[in-house]
């Protein structure tokens, strides 16, 4: 499939404010007063704060997605390397392992992950991304199951659970780490050379290829860092639930993909802003939240939030057949 | 013009070097699986007798059932992540339709599932055929809604045996010289789904649009149709699946084949049908289904804990697509070398 880049148009305010970013923040703006209008204790600094805290956990597995998506890859696996290096930490740490480095190992062992669904997915390009990383993901939380059966691990100490429950002042410790890697993932997609290469790749890989960008290294330093931030994930998770299991994070990649979706960014690659992929976990997250206040259990719940998906995806899509 | 012609004629020549792969392919697998039997047999006695293949095919029977729609689907270029959800939605509107109705015909039972899934497929492929979604999303999206919807009907509660009709469960352990039905019914769906794709007008179109959707519309394939043709085949299996599944384990419940969609999805991936569209067989995808239903039974067999696997699955599944992968380039060379002289 060949596609066509249009030179680089001048900056018109139609086209500026008709972009999908735009659209996602009216949407999120129209959110946060349905819930003002549902609830009188909804705009409160403490509120929000709280309930910002229950949802940042998987959004530290969206920042990489979003990269992953733009190379029009996509890993499944993310929730599975959750569940392997919660669970790998948990079970140093029941064996006597001092808890910081069973942290540290926990970042290995994500890393490793990732490591290796990028290993995989440039030395055998005939399987796609979306193969290896199913195959994976039954490997890794297969051995999560192994290392821990069907028992739950935890009992770790006081400092631990500051990870998922602390404060800083009055901003939550979880929060102000999804900022500062919001921040860093944003600059690296969106200002450095990196960037432009993951979507030149995303766009056309063999074009890419010929004009010298390192693709194989590219896609392999992109899905170690989903790795990374998959053992992120499983920090604040495993220190916010106080224990872990090897089910832990079930369904999460759905979730994380749906979320870098309804950001904006196109399966298809080549496609996706870092910010639209942001506004879309406090969308979602805050909905949510606003859905639980008016009591809609999470059975609808999970309906609303497949037809938004579903709709967001068709609006992007009738108004790309229009322009076309 | 001419152009185009030679690339026609280098694309008719990869055809048949991929023919020659897939054949290749089937029998790396079929060596894969009589290797694994004699193992199994040599470690465990009980493995190659007709009570235990049986079982084994049983259980088997879902899994190929909806591999072949799946393979439908995977051929034209897309993907179904949502066939576990529409299984369970089927399973569990029939099943309480048979707990509130309990004179109703296991036929009319099995009929009902059926267009419950047809009618979650239809919504699916008028999704990706008329408004063009991307598979993967379309699905993902339906996925929550229809889990969402089996959720509601169910209100949370399970539909357990003693709820369910006697000759409702019958559907799953009748018996027909001496073969359980499910098998039996996934023998009649594999010659039916042969016939469809090797001799009908409809079942090679979908293999047009697979290898090349430009080139199909060109040549007047109404490509929306078959997409969505496709999708309501794969529904509509999804929903035989779901009212089989509920009479085999008697129970139905929020939660019913969750995440079963990736495995339907990894036996069409062992079975040789490409990701990238166009390429797939029967033979293939009964081989693959075989396989993995042999892996699930052996391990119990062999005394394994069931908590190993889900990995020991991983594992023979990673070494079984690598496998595949040298064997074809290997054979790729060959190919080339031969050409050269």
């Amino acid at each position: 499939m060949q596609r066509v880049i249009a030179d680089k148009q001048a900056w018109s305010p139609k086209q500026f404010f008709l972009q999908w970013e735009w659209i996602l923040l009216v949407v999120f703006i129209g959110v946060n007063i349905m819930n003002m209008y549902l609830s009188p204790y909804y705009m409160d600094f403490f509120n929000l704060r709280d309930a910002t805290m229950a949802f940042l956990d998987k959004a530290f597995i969206v920042l990489p997605m979003v990269f992953v998506m733009i190379l029009a890859d996509i890993d499944i696996s993310v929730a599975s390397t959750v569940a392997l290096s919660s669970v790998v930490m948990a079970d140093l740490y029941q064996r006597g392992v001092p808890m910081e480095i069973a942290v540290v190992i926990c970042l290995v062992v994500g890393t490793a992950c990732g490591f290796i669904n990028g290993l995989l997915i440039v030395k055998f390009k005939e399987l796609s991304a979306v193969i290896v990383t199913l195959i994976t993901m039954i490997l890794y939380r297969g051995i999560a199951y192994v290392i821990l059966e069907n028992q739950a691990a935890g009992n770790f100490p006081e400092w631990f659970s500051y990870l998922g429950w602390g404060y800083v002042g009055e901003i939550p410790f979880i929060m102000i780490v999804f900022i500062a890697f919001a921040i860093v993932f944003g600059l690296l997609l969106h200002k450095t050379t990196f960037g432009k290469h993951v979507y030149a790749i995303g766009t056309n890989p063999t074009a890419s290829r010929f004009s010298g960008i390192p693709v194989d290294r590219v896609k392999i330093i992109v899905f170690t860092l989903t790795g990374f931030m998959a053992a992120v994930t499983a920090l604040f998770l495993t220190s916010k639930m106080g224990s872990t299991r090897p089910n832990i994070a079930n369904m999460y990649e759905l979730e994380v993909i749906a979320m870098a979706v309804l950001g904006g960014v196109s399966t298809a690659g080549g496609k996706g802003k870092m910010i639209g992929a942001i506004i879309a976990i406090f969308l979602v997250g805050l909905l949510r939240y606003g859905l639980g206040l008016i009591n809609v259990n999470a059975q609808l719940q999970l309906i609303i939030i497949g037809g938004l998906l579903i709709a967001a995806v068709a609006l992007t899509q009738v108004k790309r057949n229009k322009s076309a | 013009m001419a152009q185009t012609i030679l690339r026609q004629r280098a694309e008719g020549a990869n055809d048949q070097r991929a023919k020659w792969n897939i054949n290749f392919r089937e029998a790396g697998l079929l060596i894969f699986i009589l290797v694994l039997a004699v193992v199994l047999q040599i470690r465990n006695s009980s493995f190659l007798t007709l009570e235990n293949l049986n079982d084994l095919l049983t259980n088997t029977a879902i899994l190929s059932i909806l591999a072949i729609g799946m393979m439908l689907v995977i051929v034209t270029r897309g993907i179904d992540l949502s066939i576990g959800a529409t299984l369970a939605l089927s399973g569990m509107i029939t099943a309480q339709t048979v707990s509130a109705y309990p004179e109703l015909h296991p036929f009319a039972a099995v009929g009902l599932g059926t267009v419950i899934g047809i009618v979650c497929g239809s919504v699916l492929g008028f999704l990706v055929a008329k408004w063009n979604i991307l598979p993967i999303i379309a699905t993902l999206g339906m996925m929550n809604i229809y889990r969402g919807l089996t959720y509601t009907t169910s209100g949370g509660s399970w539909i357990s045996a003693h709820q369910m009709p006697a000759n409702f469960v019958n559907i799953a352990t009748s018996k027909v010289l001496g073969i359980n039905a499910l098998i039996i019914i996934a023998i009649v769906m594999y010659i039916a789904a042969y016939y469809f794709i090797n001799y009908t007008r409809t079942g090679r179109q979908i293999y047009a649009v697979g290898s090349n959707p430009e080139a199909a519309k060109l040549s007047g394939i109404n490509k929306d149709k078959i997409l969505w043709l496709v999708y309501a085949i794969m529904g509509g299996l999804s929903g035989l699946a779901g009212v089989l599944w509920v009479a085999k384990f008697a129970s139905a419940q929020g939660d019913t084949a969750m995440g079963y969609e990736l495995t339907v999805i990894a036996a069409c991936v062992l079975g040789g049908v490409s990701i990238a569209g166009g390429v797939g067989k029967i033979s293939g995808i009964l081989l693959g289904s075989i396989f993995i239903g042999m892996l699930n039974n052996a391990l119990p067999l062999l005394n394994v804990s069931p908590f190993w696997q889900m990995m020991i699955q991983g594992c023979v599944i990673l070494i079984a697509v690598i496998a595949n992968v040298l064997v074809k380039r290997n054979a790729d060379r060959n190919h080339l070398l031969r050409r050269s002289i």
